[in-house]
């Protein structure tokens, strides 16, 4: 007996919104990168479900590659915090207005 | 009652979805950004599990290694790094901005679980018996054999990430009106 897939793509869809509203309500730049990371794997879930729902491996190697992808952006991204750490003395995002209009 | 007839992977399921779901909310809600990042490591490992019972046991290995292991630790590293007391009390999201998220984010969920519902026929045509489609043998035919040149475009991406955090992390640290007494 094993848990259908709507299971999963639903306990996917409450992570990801979860992390939408990290994002949204959250100031701390560090703590936004975390939210996104939370949006990340519940994509990556998402695709494990259908790609065991349709025993398909091309989905897991995309679920690799994604992750991939979220290692490099997190190590550019928690370089450019630190970088405006350093400057600002601060990782709140309202800090960090220079290109808003 | 046999062992058998005992739906563990259901028990399993459910235990972990509502840790994943209880770490997941503490990343949000939690002021000190070191228990968001713990939480998020808890988070991470539950959906390892959820790997494993998807079938994903090569996923699931790379879910604790990469994320738990070497994201995590960066996230951590970064955190101690930074002058954590003066974060934490940092200046909260207003009221309005916050209230607007949570409507944004249910505005959001409701959205997924309708896209859910029109598209349940398509879940009627699984379970294709195919065991031993998420083994290590058959994600690395998959790999290299249709996905090569895109393995081998991760390796360039990771190592231009890599220079280029390090480029960041220096050139700001280097310039003459850094506020650090010395380099």
């Amino acid at each position: 007996m094993r848990p259908p897939t709507e299971w999963y793509l639903a306990i996917a869809a409450l992570l990801f919104t979860i992390g939408v509203v990290g994002v949204l309500a959250r100031r701390n730049a560090i703590v936004i990168f975390m939210s996104i990371e939370l949006m990340l794997n519940a994509v990556n879930l998402t695709l494990v479900a259908y790609a065991d729902s349709f025993g398909a491996s091309d989905a897991q190697v995309f679920v690799f590659f994604v992750m991939a992808v979220a290692a490099a952006e997190a190590a550019v991204g928690l370089a450019i915090i630190l970088a405006i750490f350093r400057r600002r003395r601060s990782t709140s995002v309202d800090d960090v207005n220079l290109l808003k209009w | 009652m046999s062992l058998e007839a005992l739906p563990l992977e259901m028990i399993v399921f459910v235990i972990t979805a509502a840790v994943a779901a209880v770490a997941a909310l503490l990343v949000v809600l939690h002021r000190n950004p070191v228990v968001n990042a713990v939480a998020l490591i808890v988070n991470l490992a539950c959906l390892a599990v959820f790997f494993l019972l998807l079938r994903a046991p090569f996923l699931a290995a790379v879910q604790v290694i990469v994320y738990a292991g070497a994201i995590m630790v960066l996230f951590l590293f970064v955190i101690m790094l930074l002058d954590l007391k003066a974060e934490l009390h940092p200046p909260r999201a207003g009221a309005f901005q916050r209230v607007m998220a949570v409507f944004a984010g249910a505005a959001f969920l409701s959205l997924m679980v309708l896209a859910m519902r029109r598209s349940r026929s398509t879940f009627a045509m699984k379970e294709v018996a195919d065991a031993g489609h998420g083994t290590v043998e058959r994600v690395a035919e998959e790999m290299f054999r249709n996905h090569l040149v895109s393995f081998e475009l991760a390796s360039v991406l990771l190592l231009v990430a890599m220079v280029g955090a390090l480029v960041i992390a220096r050139a700001f640290a280097e310039t003459p009106d850094s506020q650090e007494p010395s380099a």
